[in-house]
């Protein structure tokens, strides 16, 4: 190990101490738990020379609580609710990777109509999480307010459809192994149309505004370049890794639910930096509203869940399920053991949230302090899935 | 697909053990049982075998089998009114539980997957061991950690095992199923039933 990556001893560090001229090369320093731009309690342990970042070790387990553990002593179905609390941005696609995993290990079919508003939910989840993850970007670059909140307004629509097909804006707990909850109402499609429609202006008013911003680009290209190999080996998924120019979307991939009838595409990066990241969710959000416009377009009627499916008295048959989808934030998947009784032997949460961390110290090394925060604005992560 | 890997692995790892392990679900996921002394060899293998190419390992899951009692028959020669005979018993033997953590890897190449590899420890108690894959996959790196912090398996070669989500100064490991929590546990503000109860004996 080389000295600049070592933390000074303590008698390095004690003022007698004569290192030679190197006084005050490194410094180590705790960013977080609290610190707004660690979106929640994560802290990072930060070695500094100079303003360069030497080597940073993310430290999690804030928000712990073993949801799995939990999870593993309730039903099936009393985890829904629970799997909200994941991604608290995105309720909507942790309840469908739930669901599509237990419906896995079960062997339950959905009715046409329950895989429409399924797609329908989740593209619109996608677009308030690519909505904000932006508008926190730029925060974090200290563009304060003004595009968060422009994010939030349009956001703020989309939470109001969720809290009049589910009850409520955030946590959702919408979806049911074979289905959904509840109907439609009145006047919900015609509403989503309208935010659909509405919503090209606003990316481009928001494009307008950023993609061709000088501090923008100054801050955000060739910042925290990752490179395909290793966003590969690294387990990393979503965005970050289209981003970094591997075509890997399990929506194509999988083709779960009924994403193969849907005419849309997967936009890649080509240098994998942060600017890149940026602009892949710029064009994500353009390409979820094609699938919108497609859905709400074919939407069939009929029922919204399985007739065979039970919802009290659930016992799956004995064995072993994974499920995944394309979460907005990566794959987030969850491995199912069952034993036949009514509770998960084993239930495990692959967190896109955490997976994709692993490669923070690669992509910061070597960049300034403030590019580190900028970077790891990039992962958009949710530490309420990082820690579960 | 999976008896085509187990062959191709058994050719290129020369004495190496698999066993595919059937699944009851209809999900249809069976997976491949490694001994541990060859799963490095065998994860190297699937990544950079240009047929399979396994190169994105998505999920690594610990799970805890307890020990569990085991009835079997078993024919047992005796001497019955002085003539031998052969007569069925049921003996109950104790099958030792152990660890196990569970790769489930897919191709980003070639878009295909899962191919689910499981690795047992020996036991649950001293012989904690695995190899770690992080040093093929660094995907496992967090994940392992995770392993090792809430089961309890320790995995040789890891270049950083901490605890990650638990405290570094916790002892036990709270995933595993006959996990007993700590008696001062914070308890909730308005305890009732059994937490009441702990609560008060805890106090008094």
């Amino acid at each position: 190990m080389t000295r600049l990556t070592t933390i000074p001893t303590e008698q390095e560090m004690s003022p007698d101490f004569d290192d030679g001229g190197n006084e005050g090369k490194l410094l180590e320093i705790a960013l977080g738990p609290h610190h707004p731009s660690t979106h929640g309690v994560f802290r990072m342990d930060v070695v500094l020379d100079g303003e360069r970042v030497v080597k940073l070790k993310p430290v999690f387990g804030y928000l712990h609580r073993n949801h799995e553990k939990i999870a593993e002593t309730a039903s099936y179905l009393s985890s829904m609710p629970y799997t909200d609390r994941l991604d608290y941005m995105c309720s909507l696609t942790n309840n469908w990777a739930y669901a599509l995993a237990v419906e896995k290990l079960a062997g339950l079919k959905v009715p046409e109509r329950a895989e429409y508003i399924r797609v329908i939910t989740a593209e619109l989840t996608r677009l308030q999480n690519h909505a904000s993850t932006i508008g926190f970007l730029t925060q974090e670059m200290g563009a304060s307010g003004t595009p968060l909140m422009y994010a939030f307004r349009e956001r703020e629509k989309i939470l109001d459809l969720f809290e009049s097909l589910t009850g409520s804006r955030m946590m959702c707990n919408y979806m049911r192994f074979g289905g959904c909850r509840v109907e439609l109402p009145s006047g919900w499609l015609e509403q989503t149309k309208k935010v659909v429609e509405a919503f090209p202006r606003f990316l481009d008013e928001y494009e307008r505004l950023l993609t061709g911003n000088e501090i923008f680009m100054a801050r955000a290209q060739r910042v925290g370049v990752l490179n395909k190999e290793l966003a590969i080996n690294a387990g990393v998924t979503g965005p970050m890794l289209r981003a970094s120019g591997v075509n890997y979307d399990i929506r194509k991939v999988d083709k779960y639910g009924i994403y193969e009838r849907f005419d849309f595409k997967i936009p890649l990066g080509d240098h994998g930096d942060v600017y890149d990241r940026y602009m892949i969710r710029m064009l994500e959000m353009r390409e979820s509203l094609k699938i919108l416009n497609q859905a709400l377009r074919d939407i069939p009627s009929g029922p919204i869940m399985d007739v065979k499916a039970k919802i009290r008295g659930f016992r799956p048959p004995a064995g072993e399920a994974y499920g995944r989808i394309e979460s907005p934030k990566g794959e987030l998947g969850f491995y199912l053991i069952s034993d036949g009784s009514p509770n998960p032997y084993r239930y495990r949460v692959r967190p896109p949230s955490l997976i994709n961390l692993t490669v923070l110290e690669d992509m910061c090394r070597g960049y300034a302090v403030a590019d580190a925060i900028v970077i790891f604005g990039t992962v958009d992560i949710v530490l309420g899935e990082v820690d579960r | 697909m999976l008896e085509k890997i187990k062959a191709d692995i058994e050719a290129a790892v020369p004495g190496c053990l698999l066993e595919i392990i059937p699944n009851g679900s209809p999900s249809g996921q069976h997976s491949l049982l490694v001994t541990p002394s060859c799963a490095v060899k065998v994860a190297r293998f699937l990544r950079d075998s240009p047929e399979f190419r396994l190169d994105y390992c998505s999920n690594v899951s610990g799970v805890d089998w307890l020990d569990t009692e085991v009835s079997e028959k078993v024919k047992v020669k005796t001497l019955v009114d002085g003539e031998e005979k052969e007569i069925e018993e049921i003996r109950k033997r104790q099958s030792p539980g152990h660890l196990e953590a569970v790769y489930h890897l897919y191709s980003m190449e070639k878009k295909h997957g899962p191919v689910i590899l499981r690795l047992r420890t020996e036991n649950r108690a001293d012989k904690v061991h695995l190899p770690s894959l992080t040093r093929v996959w660094r995907s496992a790196e967090f994940q392992e950690r995770e392993i090792f912090d809430l089961y309890g398996i320790i995995f040789d070669g890891h270049p950083d095992l901490r605890r990650i989500l638990m405290w570094d100064e916790f002892e036990d490991h709270p995933m595993r199923k006959d996990y007993v929590e700590p008696d001062d546990y914070e308890y909730e503000p308005t305890a009732h039933d059994d937490v009441l109860a702990k609560a008060k004996l805890h106090s008094a």
